[in-house]
């Protein structure tokens, strides 16, 4: 013991670390930012520690070459004992990491906590938060898959898409003219070298200031945050009911890492590694790609944004978003913290989590993507082919092989790109049926090209029949009309 | 101005002056210093920035193989390894298109990437479609836009026929900005009106 002693003075007489820390250790804190509101900043540091480490330990295997990437991580995936553990803990502390960095913020937004004096602080935690972004997107583009290959694809197309510098701006992302050998080799430096660096760098600076401004009071409405108060304000607040923040805060802290990074293991452990999924070979177009979770929302927004607004919207949203990030602590640098009167604050978060959780459930199952294989894998329902007639069979036989369930869902199985034709003939008359086959529109396309008549009258007549037992199918009102005016005309000319 | 002030102004003058003599040349330290960063930068952004070159130097003549591998009428998948392959790029330096066979010697040469986001289009030949697994987007049997979110149609490569050999004119991943600026949406016949 006294041995340690020694040697723990020898190292403090040279380091003089115990001042510094001991004064970060117990700084005083307003008693009740001792919540369990306040950990989800240290547990997102706690997982950048978490992904550095597991990083490291995938870096000792990986070979990040076009070439021999994906078969590497097969290795580690079967042949490396545990190594399939190892991959699980990075990519779900990679899952973890964004979900605790977002929580972060949505709790620091509706804390108040970047008005005066730590708008510094938000601006560093928007980078930490974008830098955060693309360790997910690098990280999927270094597990060499199909999903990886096809994603670089739709980033190259993305920025493309950027008037007069897009075409060297995708020379510079692909490190040449396709996807290949140099893209995998410049995305393995942004995601082991140059984001990582720029992110400990960045998260020092944002704990350094957490530090030195002190952490954000508990909101309470009607205490309203002025410039030339506030530092007092907040000095007596910390000093006549504060407490030290070790151990009255950071218990909190430390068991709430704890538990993240448990978590973390325990979905490794049950759930397993991401992929990787099929070879990142381009000459296999029987492929799905989809982004990993993440990005399904940005997937899903895509497919739903009209044509002609696509460019500017995918150009000018994300600008404008970061700004409005930016942008926030200047424009509301004093007044309320207190969500209680900051209606606004509390309904922009609900949106944007709202259209976040609606847009990534969308994506996982993307009803605006044909099912390429439905026309081949899921046969019509027997019950709609049960005593029909010859012709009517045959033009089951047509929806089938012209690929209509890629987009129409029939008994609940298909495509849901159009709609399901369960009970077309009761929207839709014949006419209006065999007009939409030949012509397309509304997001069809036209088959007149490819459908000789008789196979438009087999496919209509199928789609006739499609309808529930007691709803008639529709009819056209003025073949009616005509019909009973021809009836009447013919009577009139009897008398 | 008694004596005593002007010898302190004297004396205040006199410690400027020397500080500032060290300020001089730690200003001249750090003037040297940008220069020879100036001088590294340049070599350093231009190493950066090789990958950054004309579309035609990206691009050269590459076979698909003999014409007669391409049946009349059919759309058929065909592959190709990009001419600036490096021994490391592994499955990555192949590139796959499809060629349409309309004539004799009147062919389309697709790309196979959605002109949407880029994703990897399927060919149906029995709805005689072009079918993308990401946001749908469909194209007709000629390439042109049928339906989903792309603005345009399939992009093309331009080809040629030399001693029995279908070529195309490609090496770039087609984007929007490159190959697609130049060609017009619509139904595309006979030889690609793509020249980039």
């Amino acid at each position: 013991m006294h041995r340690i002693k020694e040697i723990y003075k020898w190292l403090e007489a040279r380091l003089q670390l115990e001042g510094p820390l001991k004064d970060a250790a117990l700084h005083p804190v307003p008693r009740n930012t001792a919540s369990w509101w306040y950990v989800f900043g240290s547990a997102a540091f706690t997982l950048l520690f978490l992904q550095i480490v597991t990083g490291i330990l995938l870096a000792l295997v990986y070979v990040p070459s076009a070439g021999e990437a994906w078969s590497s991580l097969n290795v580690l995936n079967h042949q490396l004992e545990l190594g399939w553990f190892l991959r699980a803990m990075h990519g779900w502390g990679s899952n973890f990491m964004v979900a605790v960095v977002l929580v972060h913020m949505a709790q620091v937004f509706m804390f108040g906590s970047y008005k005066y004096p730590r708008e510094l602080t938000w601006v560093l935690g928007v980078f930490l938060l974008l830098m955060t972004l693309g360790m997910a997107f690098t990280g999927q583009v270094l597990r060499f898959d199909q999903d990886a290959y096809w994603g670089l694809g739709i980033g190259a197309s993305i920025t493309s898409r950027i008037p007069i510098v897009g075409g060297s701006l995708v020379h510079l992302l692909l490190g040449g003219p396709i996807i290949a050998g140099a893209t995998l080799s410049r995305f393995f430096a942004l995601h082991v070298f140059v984001v990582p660096g720029s992110m400990l760098l960045f998260a020092s600076l944002h704990v350094w200031m957490v530090l030195k401004l002190g952490i954000n009071e508990w909101p309470m409405p009607g205490r309203i945050v002025r410039r030339s108060t506030y530092l007092q304000e907040y000095h007596d607040l910390t000093h006549k009911e504060g407490a030290p923040f070790v151990p009255v805060a950071f218990w909190k802290d430390v068991i709430f890492s704890g538990a993240v990074i448990a978590a973390v293991a325990v979905c490794a452990f049950v759930f397993g590694p991401y992929g990787p999924s099929g070879q990142p070979d381009p000459n296999i177009v029987q492929t799905v790609p989809k982004p990993d979770f993440f990005f399904l929302w940005i997937y899903a927004a895509l497919a739903y944004l009209p044509p002609s607004m696509e460019t500017p919207f995918i150009l000018i949203a994300p600008v404008i978003g970061i700004a409005i990030l930016l942008g926030l602590p200047f424009y509301a640098s004093e007044g309320e913290k207190s969500w209680y009167r900051r209606p606004v604050a509390v309904i922009v978060l609900c949106t944007v989590a709202i259209s976040w959780g609606v847009l990534t459930h969308l994506a996982t199952f993307t009803p605006w993507s044909p099912h390429m294989n439905a026309w081949s894998g899921d046969p019509v329902p027997p019950r709609y082919l049960h005593d029909a007639t010859p012709l009517v069979r045959q033009g089951a036989v047509v929806f089938q092989s012209k690929q209509c369930r890629n987009c129409h869902a029939v008994g609940g199985v298909g495509g849901q790109r159009g709609p399901t034709l369960d009970s077309i003939a009761t929207r839709m008359t014949e006419d209006q049926m065999i007009r939409q086959v030949l012509q397309g529109g509304g997001n069809m396309p036209a088959y007149g090209k490819n459908l000789p008549p008789p196979e438009v009258t087999a496919l209509v007549t199928f789609l006739e029949t499609l309808h529930p037992p007691n709803e008639p199918p529709a009819v056209d009102g003025s073949q009616k009309e005509v019909q009973t005016s021809q009836i009447v005309a013919s009577s009139g000319s009897k008398k | 101005m008694s004596y005593d002030v002007v010898m302190k102004n004297e004396q205040q003058e006199g410690e400027k002056l020397t500080v500032s003599r060290r300020w001089l040349l730690l200003y001249a330290g750090v003037a040297f210093n940008g220069l020879v960063g100036l001088a590294l930068a340049t070599p350093v952004i231009r190493y950066l920035l090789s990958p950054v070159k004309r579309d035609a130097a990206y691009k050269s003549w590459i076979t698909l193989g003999p014409v007669a591998d391409f049946p009349l009428g059919e759309t058929r998948l065909a592959t190709f390894i990009n001419p600036f392959r490096k021994p490391w790029d592994g499955e990555t330096a192949g590139v796959t298109c499809y060629v349409r066979r309309i004539a004799a010697a009147q062919f389309q040469v697709f790309a196979v990437n959605c002109a949407h986001l880029g994703c990897p289009v399927r060919w149906f030949p029995q709805s005689q479609l072009f079918m993308c697994p990401c946001h749908g987007g469909a194209y007709y049997a000629d390439g042109a836009r049928a339906s989903g979110p792309p603005e345009r149609g399939l992009f093309t490569y331009d080809y040629k026929i030399s001693d029995g050999q279908l070529q195309i004119h490609a090496g770039q991943m087609p984007t929007l900005s490159n190959t697609a600026k130049l060609v017009t949406i619509g139904n595309v016949k006979g030889k690609s009106q793509c020249t980039g």
